[in-house]
């Protein structure tokens, strides 16, 4: 069996560089040069499998973007191999729009020879004092004027939240405030527990709060508090508060 | 030459980046611009072949330049040194750009098929491109064309000079159009 593109290690080998593509469609395109198929007509299966031996042969430093073709790549080829009925109008072909980027990339390219021409060819005219840029220079020297650093202390400033000291208050219990929840409660129910009594998030003082308060209606008789068994949940149950009143 | 074309010459020897019309009718505003303009195409015939600069009308304005013959010699004595090339992601993101304008950079990535944002940094650092207003649609996003310094450096006198899509082989259709043969 001979394949197209067998090479040998010696010949140069079937050596591609990722690097050496400036992206997933670049490196597409390169396969359908080297295959010579109709860029129209896709053999979509043979350059999915290409694509993915390539990639995976590869270490990849730009994965993502690779990788999403790839993906792509096998939609369509899944997408192919759905039959589809005889003389169905509705069907699209599902290599239509990489074959637009496609085309629309291959166009991109041919700029790019265009524009590296035209811009070596400007490189080799001097004007006057000409000074070549600096290779890579690390960042660029700020310049700002006097608004832009105005508008920067602005869009500071509002992003600073107001000041807020911090103040030592005493927390005082909310005593009735708890009792206010408990007695809600016990309109709705007969019975509930502990957590529900002292709600979610609670914090410290709320918990004594609660439990004073828990307290205090049993002394008057609007509950009583059970536990029916050793460490287990406290059990709220509602007594008749007419007595108490 | 005349007395106002000698002026032009000293001001473009003067100057070090391409002088617009405008800025050279600032010289001697009561000369008007179409007296500036013959006096321009009276200084570019001076110079015509005999000599080793030429005046090119680059970047929408005028400046001198050295003839392309000479810059391998004058690059070998180090009196300049070319300006390092582009790489081939940052051309693909200006000629995408060029012919985009105003363009966003999802729609760039998108052309592309990997992340330009790095890359456009760079383009905007080195002057080549900037952002020039922001698009409709959510969040309004920054949208770019490129600068005077962008035709510079491809010695272009304006964006007309930009190869016509329709010229090029690979013209781009779309949507493409899906026929099929059976």
């Amino acid at each position: 069996m001979t394949s197209p593109i067998m090479r040998s290690p010696d010949q140069g080998g079937f050596v591609i560089e990722l690097d050496k593509f400036s992206g997933p469609l670049d490196l597409l395109l390169h396969l359908i040069r080297e295959d010579e198929v109709d860029i129209t007509d896709l053999p979509i299966a043979k350059i999915a499998d290409q694509f993915l031996a390539v990639i995976s042969d590869l270490g990849l430093n730009q994965a993502a973007d690779y990788l999403e073709m790839a993906a792509r790549l096998l939609r369509i080829k899944a997408q192919m191999l759905l039959p589809r009925r005889l003389g169905d109008d509705e069907w699209e072909d599902p290599r239509a729009e990489l074959v637009r980027r496609l085309l629309e990339y291959q166009q991109i390219r041919e700029l790019v020879d265009w524009f590296g021409r035209t811009a070596e060819a400007r490189a080799e005219r001097f004007g006057r004092g000409y000074e070549a840029p600096p290779p890579d220079a690390p960042a660029a020297p700020l310049q700002i004027d006097l608004n832009d650093l105005l508008a920067a202390a602005e869009r500071v400033i509002t992003l600073i939240p107001d000041p807020m000291p911090h103040r030592v208050v005493p927390r005082p219990l909310d005593v009735e405030g708890a009792t206010a929840r408990i007695r809600a409660l016990l309109a709705e129910r007969e019975t509930f527990g502990w957590v529900e009594a002292v709600g979610p998030a609670a914090t410290l003082v709320d918990v004594l709060s609660v439990f004073i308060a828990l307290l205090e209606l049993a002394k008057r008789s609007e509950l009583s508090l059970a536990q029916p068994e050793p460490f287990g949940p406290m059990v709220i149950r509602r007594e008749s508060p007419r007595e108490a009143a | 030459m005349s007395p106002l074309a000698k002026l032009l010459e000293a001001a473009l020897f003067a100057a070090s980046r391409p002088l617009t019309l405008e800025e050279l009718l600032s010289l001697e505003p009561e000369a008007g611009e179409a007296r500036v303009a013959e006096a321009l195409a009276e200084l570019r015939a001076a110079y015509g072949d005999d000599h080793g600069v030429e005046l090119a009308e680059i970047a929408e304005g005028w400046q001198f330049l050295t003839r392309r013959e000479y810059a391998e010699t004058i690059e070998r004595a180090q009196f300049a040194l070319r300006p390092r090339r582009l790489s081939p992601a940052a051309l693909e993101t200006l000629a995408i750009i060029a012919y985009r304008q105003p363009v966003g950079r999802l729609e760039v990535d998108e052309i592309r098929g990997v992340d330009c944002g790095a890359v456009m940094d760079k383009l905007v650092e080195r002057g080549l491109i900037e952002v020039v207003t922001r698009g409709e649609g959510l969040g309004r996003p920054l949208l770019y064309g490129t600068t005077g310094p962008f035709l510079e450096i491809l010695g272009l006198k304006d964006l007309e000079e930009l190869p016509r899509l329709d010229e090029l082989s690979v013209a781009l259709r779309r949507p493409i159009p899906v026929d099929d043969p059976e």
